[in-house]
């Protein structure tokens, strides 16, 4: 077992504090950074594709993780996202500003559809956003003078100082950067006050309002960065298919984050780029393993949705925390060796509240 | 001037008249305690007080300053604290990201910087950790620190609310029920708290019970209330006596 001796409040705010983490990560990011100059071209397409299913993903569970709000609209975030790129670049601004000005344009759009659908919850706010999503998907494809319709868009180049970075090893860097970069914003914002009070409006409204809580406040602005970090991924994902068509935002991309999201283990940002890299990776895995099946069942269709709602259906049955929930029972597994019980996350009698007054 | 000023307020819902022109005034430094059957109205009064519900008439007034129209999330920054009746915690947090959240309404270093986690983000977290702490050693919740209050006993937990509403820095404090579902020995260490958090903290405490031990313990008046209504004020001892209490608690 470690115990933590702090010694200064500080101490307890650091983020990598014992050896065998910093260790790690270490050679998580050696990893990464040397990724491209070792892997096929595929799988540095591949890696790319993860890295911003990753940050789609950490933007929904701000929203469903944190806040406990269900979106099944998300992609409606990632299509505005993606749309705004090509109109900014279209209209001349460089990729290094037109990418975060994309991510405001969706986070503009969330705190708008956040607006209305704080008013509902649960089941309710499910339908409302996906509601959205499919109203989204319709008007990008109607819309033709400004998203090219059903024909398409081309996406410009990603321009960073007059060169192209739109290749596939620099556009795998620029990937992974906003992705660090986002997630170290998230770590941030859901260690402080603002991530303690979306936490607390998931846990107890009643108790929220009490403590000066402005819940709607709250839950808009969840809304509003969720989607800011959802329409950043988005924006990417334009340069990475590079010709964008509407049913790429379809209902199926919505499905998927929240696949990723509880997958992953909901309330935990950690969860949320485990889940993304193993839905992510899971259709090539499944392509892969077509060729060992036998011709019957490798030819049959549909089998790709199937094995997703095996996943699915698996985990919720079985690791309802998530892959997170797995990762951390793995990890006190180590650390207690050979002392660990299962009992320890066994959670004890739960003191359900009754009669609260929203 | 009274802290804790209640002007003929009512609650109507539909037919039913849960509060009826209760008019009460508590002075700053008292403990106050409502006792009264099930469904007389006082955690209606709390819920009044607290901006749950909008009264139907009538004032409430805090040092003075009238909060009958103010935010529910306002209420906080006049000063009252407020425990429910079952409790209301985090339950996927911990005790201390519990107590922290009732740092909320103190300077937290500005919105944008928590992104960046900045200087004065770092000194805003310390600032509000190190009165969480004083909270924590003064409710000797150390013990609990880092463990999630969905899985602590229930003892614990009432314990942990309690913590949650002295983290704001009240004036007021409303107890809805602490004792309920304690063991003897709680209910004393209960009594000494409220005490001590009134001679150490000068804050005013409202508190309904139906422990009339814990009442007669620390209770400086007592107010009865029945179907809505206010049946008689005065000492714990008085109002057990008053004929129109005995009637409501064992019939007539």
């Amino acid at each position: 077992m470690r115990f933590d001796y702090d010694t200064s409040y500080a101490d307890a705010q650091r983020l990598l504090r014992h050896w065998p983490g910093r260790i790690a990560y270490a050679a998580l990011a050696a990893l990464l950074l040397a990724g491209p100059l070792v892997l096929p071209k595929f799988f540095i397409g591949e890696a790319a594709a993860t890295f911003i299913a990753c940050i789609m993903a950490l933007g929904l569970m701000v929203l469903t993780g944190f806040t406990g709000q269900v979106s099944l609209g998300h992609a409606a975030f990632v299509a505005i996202g993606a749309y705004a790129e090509i109109g900014l670049l279209d209209a001349g601004l460089p990729f290094p500003l037109a990418l975060p000005v994309a991510g405001a344009i969706a986070g503009l759009a969330g705190l708008l559809i956040g607006l209305p659908a704080i008013r509902v919850s649960g089941l309710y706010l499910a339908m409302v956003t996906l509601a959205f999503a499919l109203v989204v998907e319709q008007a990008v494809g109607r819309w033709k003078s400004v998203t090219g319709g059903y024909d398409g868009a081309q996406v410009p180049d990603a321009r960073l100082f007059g060169a192209n970075i739109g290749g596939l090893v620099p556009f795998y860097y620029v990937c992974l950067a906003v992705l660090v970069l986002a997630l170290l914003a998230l770590i941030n914002l859901t260690r402080g006050y603002v991530g303690r009070a979306f936490v607390g409006i998931r846990d107890s409204e009643a108790a929220a309002h009490a403590l000066g809580i402005w819940v709607s406040g709250y839950k808009v602005l969840a809304f509003g960065i969720s989607a800011a970090i959802t329409g950043l991924g988005g924006a990417l994902l334009a340069h990475q298919v590079q010709y964008v068509t509407p049913d790429v935002f379809s209902l199926n991309l919505s499905m998927q984050l929240v696949l990723m999201v509880v997958v992953g283990g909901l309330g935990s940002l950690r969860g949320a780029v485990l889940g993304a890299v193993l839905i992510g990776l899971l259709p090539t895995a499944i392509s892969r393993l077509k060729a060992l099946l036998p011709a019957v069942a490798a030819a049959q269709f549909g089998l790709e949705t199937f094995i997703f709602g095996l996943v699915l259906a698996g985990f919720v049955l079985f690791e309802p925390s998530g892959l997170n929930g797995r990762w951390i029972k793995l990890r006190s597994f180590f650390e207690a060796f050979p002392l660990y019980r299962r009992r320890t996350f066994v959670r004890g009698k739960a003191y359900a509240s009754s009669e609260r007054h929203r | 001037m009274s802290l804790l000023q209640l002007d003929g307020v009512s609650l109507r819902v539909g037919g039913l008249t849960a509060v009826r022109e209760v008019s009460v005034a508590v002075p700053q430094g008292e403990i106050f305690a409502i006792i009264g059957p099930n469904g007389a109205g006082k955690t209606s009064l709390f819920n009044i007080i607290t901006r749950v519900f909008a009264p139907s008439a009538g004032r409430v007034l805090v040092a003075g300053q009238d909060i009958t129209a103010v935010p529910r999330h306002h209420v906080v920054r006049h000063g009252i604290a407020r425990t429910f009746q079952n409790i209301e915690l985090f339950d996927a947090a911990t005790v201390l990201q519990n107590l922290l959240l009732g740092r909320h309404r103190f300077p937290h270093g500005g919105f944008t910087a928590q992104f960046a986690w900045t200087p004065a983000v770092r000194r805003a977290e310390i600032a509000s950790r190190a009165a969480v702490e004083r909270t924590i050693d003064r409710l000797e919740l150390s013990a609990y620190r880092n463990a999630p209050v969905g899985g602590l006993p229930y003892g614990v937990r009432k314990v942990v609310e309690l913590g949650r509403a002295l983290a704001t820095e009240p004036r007021l404090l409303l107890l809805d029920e602490p004792a309920s579902g304690l063991n003897p020995e709680e209910t004393r260490d209960l009594a000494f708290w409220i005490e001590d958090i009134r001679a150490e903290l000068g804050i005013t405490v409202v508190m309904v019970e139906h422990d009339m031990s814990l009442v007669s313990a620390v209770a400086d008046r007592v107010m009865c209330m029945s179907m809505g209504e206010v049946l008689a004020t005065g000492t714990a001892a008085e109002v057990q006596a008053d004929p129109a209490v005995i009637a409501a608690y064992l019939g007539t």
